[in-house]
């Protein structure tokens, strides 16, 4: 709990780093949103797409956050340090996945609260069924930042992280437009998880949620980053 | 190796060994301590001293041999919480001060002691409102202890606790740490100072090249240590000959003069002028601790191990 607690903090402290999760997003999706209010996009009213677009954007930076710490903890060598208490790898890992959502919260709220501002309207469930599919499709990034935390150097991890998240976000439409629409491209893309975390809002508006091939895409992606994961971290703290 | 009776109680290690490629890094270590020992492990960079610290916290797997910490394996130790480590690097968290560095570790532990005590005792009071980022070197290397003493483990291993401290800070530390091992823990520590091993620790092992080459009371290495050497002109005499000479350990030539290493350089002396009255420009000293240390540890193998024999 302690643990828990100071993780929270040890992020919360990171002010730069916490400013640009929180900010960044809301200032893009002002910008960028409140002169298309009446647009239809994607199927859907475009502020809506973008809130949700940014939303999900915030909180990929956040939960991806986590990376960066265990890298720092890495080159100093603390986590050699962590290993020889009685702390075990999952408790701090759990640690670390709360604190990373408990940081994306905020920013998904912000945005929520951006967005009814400019005249999204959901009812009570759909904006919690909206969370809840932004807090599942998120997983598999909060398992690639693991990965890069624990195998890129301290010193690169910075753009390792904001590129994933980048890259992610431009394939998965977050930035307001799609690089294909059908074809083959198009099938590649829906295999993105970023893909559906953007199509989080519109899917509840229109017919209650992801369809099962949303929920395919997230748990294979996790299926296969979770021994990844745990690969990369014995590369990590073995010292051959 | 004498094993002592409650050797199931101690830390025991068989047959441990581990190569990084084709480094043999340490090669068939047997070693046990008892509880509440104080043991040095005393070798020069490269000896294999960090390995086995590793291999005895669980970090580094061993190629052969095995670990046991107070009858259970590496891994059970530290999970129940009975050992505390300070390791070479340890960059402390970020974003922390120490203060909050020391108590986070403490919960850990099942039973740890009183943070505020902790950092009294381990000299880190005056900056624990400090940022773990943003301290000297010997504050860093007191927080660290406090990380690995807040615990209240039953073994602390300490690998090169005071590298890189200067001479005050290094007496403020074993200052420290005797006041804590007066509590019947069970220490390990690593080192290359001599004067180190020599006044903290009950007992020396001296490692080279992946092996032990001397283990007994610090006392005893000490005096093994401080040999007197005898130097002398004298022509045309076989190394080994001299070699053999009662008091003698080692013989070496260097052209017309020999040095000879000795336990006993009274009877020595003695043999030598009754072998060889030749003998001109005798030379007694008292040897030096590093020479010896350096002979201990540079030695080969096979005479590193009569030499142990020896001292017994």
């Amino acid at each position: 709990m302690t643990h828990f607690r100071y993780e929270i903090l040890r992020m919360l402290r990171n002010r730069m780093f916490y400013g640009i999760t929180l900010g960044l997003p809301l200032v893009l999706f002002y910008a960028i949103a409140s002169g298309q209010r009446h647009v239809i996009f994607d199927g859907t009213s475009f502020p809506l797409y973008f809130m949700t677009a940014m939303a999900v954007y915030g909180s990929m930076y956040a939960v991806v956050a986590p990376g960066a710490r265990i890298a720092r903890d890495r080159s100093g060598g603390w986590i050699r340090q962590l290993r020889v208490t009685p702390l075990r790898v999952r408790t701090d890992l759990a640690a670390k996945v709360a604190a990373a959502y408990l940081l994306a919260l905020p920013t998904v709220v912000l945005l929520y609260l951006a967005g009814a501002s400019i005249g999204v309207h959901l009812d009570a469930a759909q904006w919690l069924r909206m969370t809840g599919l932004i807090v599942a499709g998120l997983v598999p990034f909060v398992v690639m930042g693991f990965i890069l935390g624990y195998l890129v150097p301290v010193d690169a991890l910075a753009a390792a992280l904001g590129g994933l998240v980048v890259l992610f976000a431009l394939l998965g439409g977050v930035f307001g437009f799609q690089l294909a629409t059908s074809g083959p491209l198009f099938d590649v893309l829906k295999g993105l998880p970023s893909y559906w975390l953007v199509q989080a809002g519109r899917t509840t508006v229109m017919g209650g949620g992801w369809p099962a091939e949303a929920w395919i895409v997230i748990a294979l992606w996790t299926a296969v980053l979770i021994p990844a994961a745990a690969l990369a971290y014995r590369r990590a703290t073995s010292r051959v | 190796m004498t094993i002592t009776a409650d050797a199931g109680q101690g830390i025991v290690l068989s047959g441990l060994s581990k190569s990084y490629g084709p480094v043999r890094a340490v090669r068939g270590l047997d070693l046990t301590i008892a509880p509440g020992e104080t043991v040095a492990m005393l070798g020069p960079n490269g000896a294999g001293k960090t390995t086995t610290i590793d291999m005895i916290l669980g970090l580094t797997r061993p190629d052969k041999g095995t670990v046991s910490i107070f009858g259970s394996p590496p891994a059970v130790a530290v999970r129940d919480g009975w050992v505390g480590a300070m390791l070479q690097a340890g960059a402390p968290l970020d974003h922390l001060r120490v203060r909050e560095l020391v108590k986070v570790m403490a919960s850990y532990y099942p039973h740890p002691l009183d943070v505020a005590e902790v950092l009294r005792v381990t000299g880190a009071s005056d900056f624990a409102g400090q940022w773990t980022t943003k301290l000297s070197g010997g504050q860093a290397q007191r927080v660290r202890f406090a990380a690995a003493l807040v615990g209240d483990p039953d073994l602390l291993l300490l690998d090169e606790p005071t590298a890189g401290i200067d001479v005050e800070g290094r007496r403020d530390f074993w200052q420290a740490m005797r006041a804590v091992t007066q509590q019947g823990k069970t220490v390990v520590f690593a080192t290359h100072y001599l004067e180190e091993a020599d006044a903290y620790a009950d007992r020396i092992v001296l490692i080279a090249r992946g092996q032990i080459v001397a283990d007994g009371p610090a006392t005893e290495i000490k005096a093994q240590a401080t040999a007197r050497t005898i130097r002398a002109t004298l022509p045309g005499v076989d190394a080994r000959a001299l070699g053999t000479l009662p008091g003698v350990r080692s013989a070496q030539r260097h052209g017309d003069s020999v040095v000879l290493s000795c336990t006993d350089a009274d009877a020595a002396l003695a043999a030598l002028l009754g072998a060889f009255p030749a003998t001109r420009d005798i030379e007694v000293t008292g040897g030096s601790l590093e020479a010896a240390f350096l002979e201990l540890t540079t030695a080969d193998a096979d005479a590193g191990h009569q030499v142990m024999e020896t001292a017994r």
